[in-house]
């Protein structure tokens, strides 16, 4: 298992989800990728359309102003 | 992959500011899982063509001249306070200072969700176009019935 990182703290919409969707159809089946984003709409909708594609949140932690949320792909 | 959600956007228009509305719209959707249908017709069909400034491409005197004019998504004008087109360079430079995703980045990010790209037949003749002078991401070359099936359904918007 590999763990990827992605940064979207400075990305705006539709950036931010472009990113996030990309980086995970990037990853291997069983790879985590940790995302660091700000609240709002990232933090809402990040981890929700992951979800709806089958991937596994595995935590959201609050880190600084941000949060980062690792996902597991499916 | 919810297969309720869908949204087609009839791309009418050539000028950047409308060509990111749409491409932003058709992003966002695609990032969050939404099938996407992007249907490029009249002054939209600039967008898509291969080369992106102004080239005289086409068959034909007139069809040269139009495209020449035109132009393509590297040249394309802003709507409003286009000043000969100083504007769209000046705006790029901001996006990207503000960390907002360009034209060209919204267009790339396009292809590489998977959006579909749909060219309108009907303004392939009339700019005296062929296949090969549209960018090959194209996925098909369509009519309104194709692209009433394609888009059935679905949310539909005209940009």
């Amino acid at each position: 298992m590999t763990v990827e990182t992605l940064d979207i703290t400075k990305d705006h919409c539709p950036m931010t989800f472009v990113k996030a969707k990309l980086a995970l159809a990037k990853i291997s089946s069983g790879d985590v990728l940790e995302v660091t984003l700000s609240g709002g709409e990232p933090l809402e909708n990040v981890p929700k359309s992951a979800q709806e594609e089958g991937h596994k949140i595995i935590s959201i932690e609050e880190s600084g102003d941000n949060y980062l949320i690792k996902i597991a792909k499916k | 992959m919810d297969n309720n959600k869908k949204l087609s956007i009839i791309c009418f228009s050539g000028e950047f500011d409308k060509a990111v509305a749409a491409l932003t719209m058709a992003t966002g959707a695609a990032a969050v899982n939404w099938e996407v249908n992007l249907f490029f017709t009249f002054w939209g069909f600039n967008i898509i063509k291969k080369k992106g400034g102004h080239t005289p491409v086409g068959t034909g005197f007139l069809a040269k001249v139009f495209n020449l004019l035109m132009g393509g998504r590297k040249s394309a004008p802003l709507s409003r306070l286009n000043f000969a087109g100083v504007s769209p360079k000046l705006m790029t430079g901001m996006m990207k200072k503000q960390n907002v995703a360009t034209l060209e980045e919204l267009y790339q990010a396009a292809k590489d969700l998977g959006v579909n790209l749909f060219a309108c037949e009907m303004s392939m003749n009339i700019f005296g176009m062929k296949r090969e002078d549209l960018d090959p991401a194209v996925k098909e070359v369509i009519g309104v019935p194709s692209f009433l099936k394609y888009s059935e359904g679905g949310e539909t918007l005209f940009i």
